[in-house]
């Protein structure tokens, strides 16, 4: 067994009864807090929970009825809040599939918790407080900014908190600073990568030793890639809004796949049809259960993702089980550059415009290391008025609708009316040209 | 100063077509056009990238935009200032300082020599609030706006 560093090793070693323990307590706490929510109280009591004591083994929790993105956009604003708004800390919110946004309440413990699963994360990749972290994703009601950020000042890391964007000034902050430890989107790093050179600043100038990649799933080569082009190590990190955000596992030193915090988190491997619970080793869709968040409760929450769980040990000694790198989705939610975007979403707005007609294509590639989206419209000719200026004001207002659904500006095209791919049955509104290494 | 002379017509209409930028655009749009026996009298292309707007005067302005409309495309019918200019040196000057004279704006412009060394044509896209009085400033600029029927029948 190698000397790993550990934030918490009592835990983190945990026998299998010491953590089922755990989360036995821990369910039951959480289905104390569920049964105050509107959400939880109604099909908890369904199916005979109606108190904590009606939890009598981590068995019990099959019987609880999955939760889904839908149910949280049903219940939005507050119907899974379990405390008091004056108790709550923060609020994160992410995009919904429609209009309707999700969003998640955290307690001072909660936020406490959350910050701890990320130093242990932190920990786990043998990074510590000498170094310097450099946090590149968006700070704001996304969790993966502020998240990180807690977690590295609780490591006692030097933190750079700016964020996305202007490639040119984070590479000139690595150099001024000597970052060691980026957190970013694989395909971010590798368009930094690309722009090496550019300003004088090479790879040399530079001390980046780490970087947490996450919020978009990327394949093995892609990440040995990673590590080859930039003489970095590179360790993946999986985590989303329902959960908390970023910390629901992260690799360790051994990058071989990220450890589920199990003492926090009850992770189940399920056949997105039948919801029948699989085990260690057969892929399935990720189901959730939160078990150290108090305001905002969460049992069995479908993440749509699709991966499976190592039944084996991992050489650095943890006994929270390693969940593979994600391997698809069960739906046809996409990830553009780290952003999720719902299909849907740009349905519901273009549907809104009268000027484009109602068919309309998706169409997503790279533009060197970054994806790009471009929505293809028709333009609806009994509104054609002729007229250049109101072409482009027309093409605005769609950037515009779009950019406040999704939160990424698209390319827009507008096309002939009749031009576009028209189908019989189901529309293939997506095409993804991006290649699937 | 006199009475102002009166358009006793219609405004030229161009006739406005969204074309994609790509090759064969122009061919079906010249086949639908000749199918329907309409004849092109001058044409421009505003090209903004993947798109472009192809603008046309053609003898039957309202045939083609039924015969363009009825196999999809997005077409527009426009008013358009044409002026008819006599072809010698300095009359294109004379015709657009009398309107910056009088703050007209020309959005958009293209012409063509009809007959050389006789006569040229100036169709120009002027915002609609402007153009009544844009022909009557040209009019009294002494040059002749060429009605519906007399641009068509070219």
């Amino acid at each position: 067994m190698m000397d790993a560093p550990f934030w918490n090793r009592e835990i983190e070693t945990a026998d299998r009864s010491g953590i089922e323990q755990i989360q036995l307590q821990r369910l039951k706490e959480t289905v104390g807090w569920a049964l105050k929510t509107a959400l939880y109280r109604k099909r908890l009591g369904h199916v005979g929970i109606n108190s904590p004591t009606d939890i009598k083994s981590l068995d019990d929790l099959r019987r609880i009825p999955f939760t889904t993105k839908d149910d949280l956009r049903v219940s939005f604003p507050k119907g899974h809040l379990a405390v008091e708004m004056g108790e709550v800390l923060r609020i994160h919110s992410s995009s919904g599939t429609t209009g309707i946004p999700t969003v998640i309440y955290y307690a001072r413990n909660d936020l406490d918790n959350w910050t701890d699963l990320l130093a242990r994360s932190i920990v786990a990749t043998g990074s510590t407080s000498a170094d310097v972290f450099q946090n590149m994703m968006t700070y704001g009601l996304f969790t993966g900014g502020l998240g990180l950020h807690y977690g590295a000042e609780r490591v006692g890391m030097t933190v750079i908190p700016i964020g996305g964007g202007n490639t040119k000034r984070q590479i000139q902050t690595m150099k001024d600073f000597q970052t060691t430890v980026l957190h970013i989107t694989p395909s971010y790093l590798l368009h930094i990568h690309s722009k090496l050179g550019e300003d004088g600043i090479r790879r040399e100038d530079l001390a980046l030793h780490k970087a947490f990649i996450g919020a978009e799933p990327h394949s093995e080569n892609t990440r040995r890639k990673l590590q080859d082009l930039l003489h970095i190590d590179a360790y993946n990190s999986y985590g989303l809004s329902e959960l908390n955000g970023p910390g629901v596992a992260f690799e360790c030193i051994c990058r071989k796949d990220m450890h589920v915090w199990e003492d926090a988190f009850i992770p189940e491997i399920v056949d997105p049809k039948t919801g029948e619970v699989l085990k260690d080793g057969q892929e399935g869709e990720v189901v959730l259960t939160n078990i150290v968040r108090r305001a905002t409760p969460m049992l069995r929450y479908r993440t749509r993702d699709l991966a499976f769980l190592h039944p084996q040990g991992c050489d650095c000694g943890r006994t929270h089980r390693r969940l593979s790198r994600i391997l698809g989705r069960t739906d046809d939610m996409l990830i553009i550059n780290g952003v999720n975007v719902f299909p849907s979403q740009i349905e519901e707005k273009i549907m809104k415009i009268p000027e484009v007609a109602t068919n309309y294509q998706i169409h997503v590639d790279k533009k060197g290391a970054l994806d790009r989206l471009t929505v293809k419209v028709e333009i609806y000719p009994k509104l054609f008025l002729g007229e250049v200026s109101k072409l482009e004001a027309l093409k605005h207002k769609i950037i515009e609708e779009l950019r406040s659904s999704i939160t990424i500006s698209p390319g827009i095209e507008l096309h002939e009316p009749g031009s576009l791919p028209v189908y019989e049955g189901k529309a293939k509104r997506v095409v993804d040209e991006r290649p699937k290494d | 100063m006199g009475k102002m002379p009166m358009l006793r017509g219609l405004m030229a209409k161009q006739l406005t077509i969204f074309v994609e930028n790509r090759a064969g655009r122009l061919k079906a749009i010249s086949e639908n056009l000749h199918k329907n026996n309409i004849d092109i009298r001058a044409f421009t292309i505003q090209d903004r990238g993947d798109y472009g707007l192809l603008r046309l005067i053609v003898d039957k302005p309202s045939d083609a935009y039924l015969a363009l409309a009825d196999v999809g495309c997005a077409c527009a019918l426009k008013d358009v200032l044409a002026v008819s200019v006599p072809d010698q040196p300095g009359n294109f000057s004379k015709l657009t300082s009398a309107l910056a004279a009088s703050d007209i704006n020309i959005t958009d412009a293209y012409g063509f020599v009809l007959q050389p060394h006789k006569t040229g044509i100036c169709c120009m896209e002027i915002e609609q609030s402007q153009l009544a009085k844009a022909a009557q400033i040209v009019t009294q600029a002494g040059f002749v706006v060429l009605e519906d029927e007399e641009l068509y029948r070219l």
